[in-house]
């Protein structure tokens, strides 16, 4: 068994290692980005934070938006996996395993924003379970940490064990597999609530401190990360003899409807009660959606999410656009963009601008903040590239321990 | 933004290295080669590096890191700084009052802050927020000015209102620090340990005060505007990435001395004073006039109150 682990990570290293010439140019690509991405944080490290445009007053921006929107991402993978293991509903089964690959390289690049974002990383051991000095129950960023990172070990395990399985050509041992498979649900709604609280849970920040914000959050995320699997599965049924059914991918899309309904049923509701009641709340809402004092940097984007959504819901709900390649894809750009602005910018600038002491600073990140998520986006990618090239061949059953000892043997 | 884009520090910049200096011992293990890339352009000793938080230092250990600051800050500013730990005086409870119609606007006690908790000159950091406001509108923040500049202070229609740190019964920020790197402490103010703090900001997003600053850059004090008499959570002179605040002079009020801010105010508009001692002028106040705590409907219970004494 040990042995045959290693043969397994040996084998997993030889299958990334090689392929062709696209491959070797998409991989090449992002550690240019990542590349460039390392060489803008070291500049943020010698000069400090002030390298970004966050000040006191705006004291989170891009990164923690990136943080924000990638949670969610992270978590959508259960959205694939509650029909497919709950309801044994056999065409999303095999592409669970995808979502739960897109988790870890969302959880990745969370991990990845978090740390840029810190003032002292060199002090990251201090927010290390028994290790440092963790403010646990009181701190919901000490949850958040814990969840993420109890999240992450969850998905990697599976993945790795389901592979491990499908490369010895072994039957997964199921008693084994599906408790893990449905504790990754609550897990994945947990991470999502957390994150949600930890904007929820501060009263001196009026547009965060609403009841429904993390619902709102949960709603959002069961668009965007679909979203991107929906793509991302027609390319590997072209890419890959990888076969997914048109039933699974529409299936996914009809729930994406629904959720996308009501992610703006609740933006709606939100809006609604800080609008018409009109109290001195509102001004975070009137800056996000219509500009205050002049300063209207958000509005556009802010519009463009609404309409993005909104759009989006249509296409997805009538079953002839549902079906349709070309309006599902532009479904899918649709809501990713939407979710993006409003989990992201649109969720923690206006949180704090104005700022507590009602002054409006215009944030918009800098080119060193920019060039630093491009990287951590890019490192996420990879590590995404990196396992489908190993995992495609082991899950068709291409790569294997057998087939290994038969050309061996062969030769 | 260049202006305000201080890089590792010059070489020899007031006869100091500024933190990123020789003068530390290097980490020995494989550890430095992460610790020091994370730092930048530090270089980081393995004492600092493994600091633990200072609520679990023992007597010892605290006399130790006190030694390694003062020389620190010697070899830096070429002078001698005083590092203490005084700890809070049995049976005090310190609270604040600020008389609004009294107050004129003048900024004196922001620069007094500046000067007495070594705040970072370049960029600036400042404690005192000293909002001007429009007399018809009353304390309403959306119609707050924290940049007026007028010819003569008092403007006419306005009144001011200086806000700084509240020093909360009920800190937010104390709450969400995911590393108990802020607490309060028995005197009733809250302290920052700039030694554990991380970075992360997040009490910054907790205080309705806006009191938390953080140090975006290197800090930038000139040597020879160095105050030398300095307590660990108060105005030792702070490293970059971490968050500060205002901390009623505790180098100052633990030994019985009233804050700068109270102590420049050219009108009488700050009072302070013991919150147990029932001669005390806080309690005066308390007790026969008027008072209200800024935002008073979040539940933080601030020690610090604002009046009108006419």
């Amino acid at each position: 068994m040990p042995s045959d682990f290693w043969q397994f990570i040996s084998g997993t290293l030889r299958l990334i290692t090689k392929g062709n010439r696209a491959y070797y140019a998409w991989v090449g690509f992002l550690l240019l980005l990542i590349a460039i991405g390392a060489a803008a944080y070291v500049r943020q490290l010698n000069d400090g934070l002030i390298a970004t445009r966050m000040r006191d007053q705006v004291s989170w921006g891009f990164y923690i938006g990136n943080f924000t929107f990638l949670v969610g991402v992270a978590a959508a993978a259960i959205m694939l996996v509650i029909p497919a293991y709950i309801y044994d509903w056999e065409p999303i089964k095999e592409i669970t395993i995808l979502g739960e690959m897109l988790a870890i390289s969302a959880l990745i690049m969370c991990l990845g924003f978090v740390m840029v974002d810190i003032g002292r990383p060199d002090r990251f051991w201090h927010i290390i379970p028994l290790v440092g000095r963790l403010n646990w129950p009181q701190s919901m960023l000490a949850w958040d940490v814990i969840v993420l990172n109890l999240y992450l070990l969850l998905n990697w395990f599976v993945v790795t064990y389901l592979l491990f399985c499908a490369y010895t050509e072994r039957h997964y041992v199921k008693k084994l597999v599906l408790p893990l498979v449905l504790l990754s649900i609550p897990m994945a709604v947990s991470i999502h609530t957390v994150t949600a609280y930890l904007y929820n849970g501060l009263a001196a920040r009026p547009f965060w401190n609403s009841a429904i914000l993390a619902p709102r959050f949960l709603a959002s995320a069961f668009c965007s990360g679909p979203a991107i699997l929906l793509i991302l599965l027609q390319v590997l049924r072209r890419t890959t003899r990888l076969k997914i059914k048109d039933e699974a991918i529409f299936k996914i899309a009809e729930l994406m409807a629904y959720t996308m309904g009501f992610n703006l049923f609740l933006t709606a509701a939100e809006a609604f009660k800080e609008l018409y009641s009109g109290t001195e709340h509102m001004v975070y809402f009137q800056y996000l959606l219509f500009g205050l004092k002049g300063h209207n940097t958000l509005v556009p984007y802010a519009w463009a999410s609404i309409l993005f959504g909104l759009a989006a819901f249509i296409l997805f709900l009538v079953p002839r656009t549902r079906t349709n390649w070309v309006t599902l894809n532009i479904g899918c750009v649709l809501i990713y963009a939407s979710v993006y602005i409003e989990k992201g910018m649109g969720l923690i600038i206006p949180g704090l601008t104005p700022d507590a002491l009602g002054e409006i600073y215009v944030y918009s990140p800098s080119s060193t903040e920019i060039a630093v998520a491009a990287g951590i986006f890019a490192i996420g990618f990879l590590v995404f590239t990196l396992m489908l090239k190993a995992a495609v061949p082991m899950m068709l059953g291409e790569f294997t321990i057998n087939r290994r000892r038969r050309r061996a043997g062969a030769s | 933004m260049t202006d305000l884009n201080p890089t590792c520090p010059p070489e020899g910049r007031d006869g100091a290295s500024d933190g990123c200096g020789s003068r530390r011992e290097f980490l020995g293990t494989a550890v430095a080669a992460v610790a020091t890339a994370l730092t930048g352009c530090g270089k980081l000793s393995q004492e600092e590096f493994l600091q633990r938080n200072f609520r679990e230092l023992s007597k010892e250990e605290v006399r130790d890191v006190i030694a390694r600051l003062e020389k620190e800050y010697k070899a830096k500013y070429g002078k001698e700084v005083k590092v203490a730990d005084t700890p809070p005086i049995p049976g005090v409870i310190f609270g604040y009052a600020l008389d609004l119609s009294r107050c004129i606007g003048c900024r004196r006690c922001v620069y007094a802050c500046v000067k007495e908790n070594n705040q970072s000159r370049d960029p600036g950091v400042q404690w005192i927020s000293v909002l001007e406001m429009e007399k018809e509108e009353g304390v309403n923040l959306q119609h707050a000015d924290l940049y007026y500049d007028p010819a003569e202070v008092p403007r006419e229609g306005h009144f001011y209102m200086p806000v700084q740190c509240q020093q909360c019964k009920k800190p937010p920020c104390v709450k969400v620090c995911p590393v108990g790197a802020t607490w309060r402490d028995k005197d009733g103010i809250v302290v920052v340990d700039y030694n554990w703090c991380i970075g992360c900001r997040y009490c910054m997003a907790a205080c309705p005060y806006g009191a938390r600053h953080f140090n975006w850059a290197e800090p930038h004090l000139p040597a020879g505007e160095v105050n030398p008499d300095t307590h660990y959570f108060g105005n030792r002179p702070r490293p970059k990435g971490v968050v500060e605040k205002c901390t009623f002079c505790i180098q100052r009020t633990r030994k019985g001395l009233y804050p700068a801010c109270v102590e420049i105010c050219p009108t009488g508009s700050r009072k302070f004073g013991n919150l147990l001692d029932r001669t005390s002028e806080i309690r005066y106040i308390l007790e026969n006039k008027r008072v209200f705590k800024f935002k008073e409907e979040l539940n933080t219970q601030p020690n610090f109150f604002y009046f009108y004494g006419v």
